[in-house]
């Protein structure tokens, strides 16, 4: 089967939200109409000038934006290859790139007059940036997480909780993220009369995917604007770590019309990937789960397998639809990193840059230590440092005690 | 076209009744033990059967029929064993309807060209695709109905006048009106809400209104049973079935009996209710 190539890589979704055979609405009748009335009152946002001017004063102002693009020097001479610059996503207020999208989510629930919000999580970065703009907005919040995750990012919990949110442990399944999900589209579709589901990453049904990319094309749009300043010219490569790809595709979308920028998304593959990973592009199929069609990992009868990474903000047995549709086409390169090497970057960055990263971009730097040898001293690299390792430093720290005794 | 499903309606207008529609899973709690409570469905009451085909995420559902489902695929159950599960079934009984339910990822990794035609052959009459709304017609709906099999869709509490056609268009067999917004297992409606939905449903349509979700007792499912043309009871059942179970969740010799036997007072509540005029 050979793909067209489109005029643009950025014109996606159509208008019922596919990307190639990507996407979709594959949802319950219950949630049909609310999701119609979604892509409307995000269309009539987009489209007002006033929305997107409060939405810049937030995120100046609150967010912290915009996020510095820092030239990782000790980290580049180390590798002795490509210059590294880190998109420092992780200064954000709440520590992660998940607010981008959070903000603009909640102002969209704000018009619609919705006062209960939802959202699921992994990691904790999704939930704790939820809670944070509830808390901030005076909105109820419930955030589902997999009682695994509950246990393995407690200091994120903590936090939630202390934000005023009720965070309910889902106790089916892998008690991990896909888990989470399932609960949290329960919990939309008994409340949906007055229930806004915050999704976190750019996957769901339209127009979930489209409007995460959306609000998170602001990693991009600055990437490009502070590399003329720094350098005078594009970079060459992005590389970025993906569960579901929000954080990836905020940086790759701005620059997918720019056929000299390489891009790289960075799959986790957990123990490797012939054993327990969470690789779902290179080791799942299309699919339909959670709204939309999609690479997933499943067995032969089309039964959905749990994902397995170190890092529980990768831990998703999917991807976001419109990466399924960039890696069909060839436009993006996808790559995997397994929990070894994601720990050997985390502890690599945290002494040479004084930075700890989370699990999450330690394994888009896993990467980067492998490419950037390879490559120019010219060569200019982007990774997104998507969130810092505060919530991970229990977790790590346990591991590596473990291996000394 | 006529199927079962059709012939089955026009039978029980002759009556003056409504349906008794059964929901029991694909496999649980093993393929044998399932075989032979889909078998004792018919002589119990049921009119139609529905048959969950197991998933791993099954959104829309509560509790007792995620783990049904999960007990079922533990089992080994797969979507072409459920596929068996009906052929066994058709060889000792042609009449009653069979409405496979589910969700629609093992129906498009089986292939939907090679599903649809298996599913005909092995007796089907039906489909039920929970995440398959209007909008997605051309994924499934549309090839089922050229393959002889009725596409019944689910209308809900959310689904407006305005939506309403577009639900209804592609929709055969019956429509399953879902009485509440939320998951099965859930809060029952009361029965003049319900009422009243049915009735703005057939102002669209001439189809028969089965409605589910929340119907637990005889009681309950007489009352819908007057001002509907179906009851679904599911998530009832399954919670006599998972009570029959030991300790180790396996089948026992009252398993078989414990579905039927509450099937038969369910049964008793529908057929016993007179039917509002249509």
């Amino acid at each position: 089967m050979t793909q067209a190539i489109p005029n643009s890589y950025r014109s996606g979704p159509d208008d019922t939200g596919h990307f190639g055979i990507f996407g979709g609405r594959f949802v319950a009748e219950t949630l049909m109409p609310l999701i119609l009335d979604l892509q409307k009152a995000y269309e009539d946002a987009k489209a007002d000038p006033a929305f997107r001017k409060e939405m810049d004063g937030y995120l100046k102002a609150y967010v912290g934006r915009p996020s510095p693009l820092y030239f990782a020097e000790r980290l580049t001479e180390h590798l002795g290859g490509a210059k590294i610059y880190l998109k420092r996503e992780e200064l954000n207020h709440t520590g992660s790139h998940k607010v981008n999208n959070v903000l603009g989510q909640i102002m969209v629930a704000r018009r619609m007059g919705k006062k209960r919000i939802i959202a699921e999580t992994g990691a904790g970065q999704h939930g704790v940036a939820t809670a944070t703009l509830c808390a901030r907005f005076g909105l109820e919040c419930i955030v589902y997480m997999g009682a695994v995750d509950v246990a393995r990012q407690q200091p994120n919990v903590i936090r939630m909780e202390m934000l005023g949110a009720k965070v309910v442990p889902v106790q089916v399944g892998a008690r991990t993220l896909k888990d989470a999900m399932n609960e949290a589209l329960r919990d939309w579709v008994t409340n949906v009369h007055n229930t806004f589901y915050c999704i976190g990453t750019v996957a769901g049904p339209h127009p979930y995917p489209m409007m995460v990319r959306d609000f998170q094309s602001i990693i991009g749009e600055e990437t490009r604007v502070q590399m003329q300043e720094i350098e005078g010219r594009l970079p060459d490569s992005l590389i970025a770590c993906i569960g579901g790809g929000s954080n990836a595709m905020g940086l790759f979308h701005p620059f997918l019309d720019d056929p000299s920028v390489d891009i790289y998304g960075v799959e986790a593959a957990g123990h490797g990937l012939t054993n327990l990973h969470a690789a779902s592009i290179a080791g799942g199929r299309p699919g339909v789960l959670h709204g939309n069609r999609t690479y997933l990992l499943m067995d032969e009868d089309g039964q959905i397998q749990e994902g397995h990474s170190i890092s529980a903000g990768l831990d998703y047995p999917g991807i976001g639809p419109e990466h399924s549709w960039l890696h069909t086409i060839g436009r993006v390169k996808y790559l995997s990193a397994t929990d070894e090497e994601a720990l050997a970057a985390f502890q690599l960055l945290s002494k040479l840059e004084g930075i700890i990263p989370a699990l999450e971009p330690a394994h888009a730097l896993a990467k980067v230590s492998e490419l950037a040898p390879t490559l120019p001293k010219d060569h200019l690299m982007v990774v997104n440092l998507s969130g810092r390792g505060d919530k991970d430093v229990p977790q790590v720290g346990d591991i590596l005690k473990g291996r000394q005794s | 076209m006529t199927t079962r499903i059709d012939t089955r309606f026009a039978e029980l207008k002759a009556e003056g009744r409504a349906a008794f529609v059964t929901f029991v899973m694909a496999g649980d709690p093993d393929p044998a033990t399932a075989l032979e409570i889909v078998k004792a469905l018919p002589k119990a009451g049921a009119d139609i059967i529905e048959i969950g085909m197991p998933f791993t995420d099954p959104m829309a559902d509560g509790p007792s029929i995620q783990a049904a489902g999960l007990r079922a695929l533990q089992a080994g159950m797969t979507l072409r064993k459920t596929l068996q599960l009906v052929r066994d079934f058709r060889s000792s009984d042609n009449k009653t309807p069979i409405v496979l339910m589910g969700y629609y990822n093992p129906i498009y990794i089986y292939g939907v060209d090679k599903f649809l035609p298996d599913a005909k052959a092995a007796g089907v009459d039906g489909l039920i695709i929970v995440d398959l709304p209007p909008e997605e017609d051309a994924e499934l709906c549309l090839p089922a109905i050229k393959a002889g099999l009725n596409f019944i869709r689910l209308a809900t509490p959310t689904t407006d006048d305005k939506r309403l056609p577009a639900v209804l268009a592609n929709t055969s067999g019956f429509v399953y009106y879902v009485s509440v917004t939320g998951i099965t297992g859930s809060a029952s409606a009361d029965s003049s809400a319900v009422s009243a939905a049915v009735a703005r449903i057939k102002r669209h349509t001439k189809l028969p209104v089965c409605v589910g979700f929340g119907i637990r007792t005889p009681e309950a499912a007489h009352d819908i049973a007057r001002h509907a043309n179906g009851a679904v009871v599911g998530t009832a059942l399954i919670d006599a079935l998972k009570g029959s179970l030991d300790s180790d969740g396996k089948a026992t010799a009252r398993t078989v009996s414990a579905v039927a036997d509450l099937a038969a007072a369910l049964a008793q509540g529908v057929h016993g209710a007179k039917q509002a005029a249509e």
